[in-house]
């Protein structure tokens, strides 16, 4: 893992001490808050509807045992003990005082984290999948490159004033599990002639107006990585519009200009910066990759595995549904589930947090990530520690095997927390969850990505779901409009909207018909939601929504 | 004809602590909804929403529909507002 250099160190610390600073004038009087907000922004903080929230980056959703268990006493201390981990692999505190805020930040700079640049219009947290330097599929970690970024893009003197916010994903897997064609760049790794490089896409994003992004390159050179973003983010820098904040995103100006535009502009700019890039950026890059270089896998005698998986059904269900193939013999990727059903999708007590803290130091090599799918993921796990691994999580609410299926749910705080909120989304996640739980079919559906946001600016990847679901008020009701076939994998596809919105009341049941409708008609079950969608359409769901007398009578 | 004037509350965030606030008859800031002052006319709503600008703890200060009898939010956000998130018993309704 990136071990903070003192220049790291001190810039942080800095940091937090003029944000202490400012905190210390806005409370005082000497600052507005027009004058604070854009201040606590950069920061991370955001006033919501009952309390501030605290966003904290985990750099491409990477962090150590004692980082965790930082985040525990963070969350006991001057929270609610329980923190929420987010689609942007960030954790959020929901309930932070304004004078605690600073001492929360020198809490987390102890441990190597920060707050910065996780809100206002920057570059934010990159981000990566979260089974980077373990994943079977992997051609190269991409963490070593994303911590560039991250260092390339904090406190970037050209790039603190964006036209609007811009998010970085980068893979290292041909299985896109960082949903790249959804951000404003997205990187995917690739070989060419022996070399790793870049397929660069640009201007993908969901929000009001979701877009799926548009090569941009289909091969850049990986020393070339630093001054090609340079020139896509400064090109749209100048060209992004500022006159309206729905058009500003890279993907509207992607759309207006078109590729081909942007693609020479960029290259014309490139051009420019590369020659002002002297290498130092490839020798740096060669020694943050030695932080990434993989642990120390042992050999070792999986029989006690072998054994729980024949012998306990339970266990081996947690096994086959929540474990994936690790790039190394003997060992695999644990996914930790933070859905239990009726649970708020992606929250964990400070106990489970400390918990999982002391899974990753035992039996993790020291390593945690936090997916984007809102779950925690132990990326090393030698296979004879699994069956202990799972006991203690049994222990802490944390055994729960549905990585992939219907109850796994993403979905926005919506307007339990948010301020943006048009409706809330948690209550409906959980309900769904509750259920499918009580019919008992999850497994037998199989791998479905339900997602739900409670409005239009799409944080809960609603676009992307297999079924999505978006909460918005309708003339003062709570009404939730379900999308179709959405797809966030290397086959990224946007869902199609079925129709009219359903109630609070009808949406969960709408959800059942459009499940039941799947499992009449899918030809074998192993022909997943996602494949009967795509060869059947929208007419047998659109039929099993809109036909009974239930949605009339709601209509 | 114009529509008929919506009852008002002029509702906030606190500073320090970020919880909703309430203005009340006497320019005090209030946690609870039915301690607010209910402005009844247009005038009045403007009145009171400039006056609480100066107000140093009160944090993206605006106007919220109420019912006369109560006061009872219009709006469900208002509603979610005075009592909590749905997913805990944290914020007001802890409270009370």
């Amino acid at each position: 893992m990136y071990s903070y250099s003192d220049f790291d160190a001190a810039f942080v610390t800095e940091r937090n001490r003029q944000f202490r600073a400012q905190v210390e004038r806005r409370i005082a009087g000497h600052l507005t808050e027009d004058e604070f907000k854009p201040l606590r922004l950069m920061n991370g903080l955001y006033l919501q509807l009952h309390a501030y929230m605290l966003r904290v980056a985990v750099p491409y959703g990477t962090m150590s045992g004692p980082q965790m268990h930082q985040l525990a006493t963070i969350a006991d201390t001057w929270d609610k003990g329980y923190g929420h981990f987010t689609t942007r692999q960030n954790i959020q505190f929901n309930w932070p005082r304004l004078r605690d805020v600073p001492d929360m930040l020198d809490a987390l700079a102890d441990v190597q984290m920060h707050a910065i640049q996780t809100s206002g219009n920057t570059i934010r947290n990159v981000t990566a999948d979260h089974f980077a330097g373990a994943a079977q599929d992997e051609l190269a970690d991409p963490r070593p490159v994303a911590e560039l970024l991250r260092q390339w893009s904090t406190d970037h003197p050209e790039f603190q004033f964006l036209p609007r916010k811009f998010k970085i994903a980068v893979t290292g897997s041909p299985n896109d599990r960082a949903v790249t064609r959804a951000h404003d760049i997205g990187l995917r790794m690739i070989e060419r002639d022996g070399a790793i490089g870049f397929e660069v896409i640009v201007g993908g994003g969901m929000g009001r107006t979701p877009m799926i992004g548009k090569v941009l390159r289909d091969f850049l050179p990986q020393e070339d990585l630093l001054p090609y973003t340079e020139a896509v983010v400064s090109v749209w820098n100048l060209l992004g519009r500022r006159d309206n904040k729905y058009k500003s995103r890279i993907k509207i100006t992607v759309h207006e200009h078109g590729i081909d535009a942007i693609r020479d502009m960029v290259e014309d700019r490139f051009t420019l910066l590369r020659s002002q890039f002297t290498g130092v950026d490839a020798t740096h890059l060669a020694r943050i990759s030695k932080d990434f270089a993989a642990p120390a896998f042992v050999t070792q005698d999986t029989a006690p595995f072998d054994l729980a998986y024949q012998r306990d059904p339970v266990f081996r269900s947690w096994v086959d549904t929540n474990t994936s193939s690790h790039r190394a013999p003997g060992y695999a990727i644990a996914q930790i589930s933070l859905k239990a059903h009726g649970q708020t999708p992606g929250d964990a007590t400070s106990d489970q947090m400390r918990a999982m803290a002391d899974l990753a130091e035992r039996f993790g090599h020291n390593e945690l990530r936090v997916s984007h799918e809102q779950n925690i993921v132990l990326p090393h796990v030698h296979k004879s520690n699994l069956p202990t691994v799972f006991a203690i999580l049994q222990q802490h609410g944390l055994a729960t095997a549905n990585i992939g299926l219907v109850s796994d749910i993403i979905a926005c705080p919506g307007m339990d927390y948010c301020a943006l909120a048009t409706a809330r989304s948690i209550p409906i996640a959980q309900e769904i969850a509750t259920r499918f739980d009580e019919l008992g079919n999850e497994h037998d559906i199989g791998d479905l990505k339900i997602k739900i946001s409670g409005c239009i600016n799409a944080c809960g990847h609603h676009h992307v779901g297999h079924i999505g679901i978006l909460g918005l008020d309708r003339a003062g009701t709570e009404t939730y409009q379900i999308t179709l076939g959405g797809d966030h994998t290397e086959t990224a596809a946007l869902g199609v909207r079925t129709g009219p919105g359903f109630s609070a009341e009808d949406i969960v049941p709408a959800v059942e018909r459009v499940i039941d409708t799947y499992l009449a008609i899918r030809t074998a079950p192993d022909e997943t939601f996602l494949h009967c969608y795509n060869r059947v359409g929208m007419v047998p769901f659109k039929a099993a929504l809109y036909t009974t007398s239930e949605h009339a009578d709601a209509a | 004809m114009a529509r008929a004037f919506v009852p008002k509350v002029v509702t906030a965030n606190d500073l320090l602590e970020g919880d909703v606030i309430y203005l009340t008859a006497d320019n005090q800031w209030s946690r609870h909804l039915h301690e607010a002052y209910i402005v009844t006319d247009t005038d009045q709503a403007d009145q009171r929403l400039a006056d609480s600008q100066g107000h140093a703890n009160a944090v993206g200060i605006y106007l919220a529909d109420v019912t006369l009898t109560g006061p009872e939010p219009v709006h469900f956000r208002e509603d979610f507002r005075r009592r909590g998130p749905s997913n805990y018993h944290h914020g007001k309704q802890a409270a009370s």
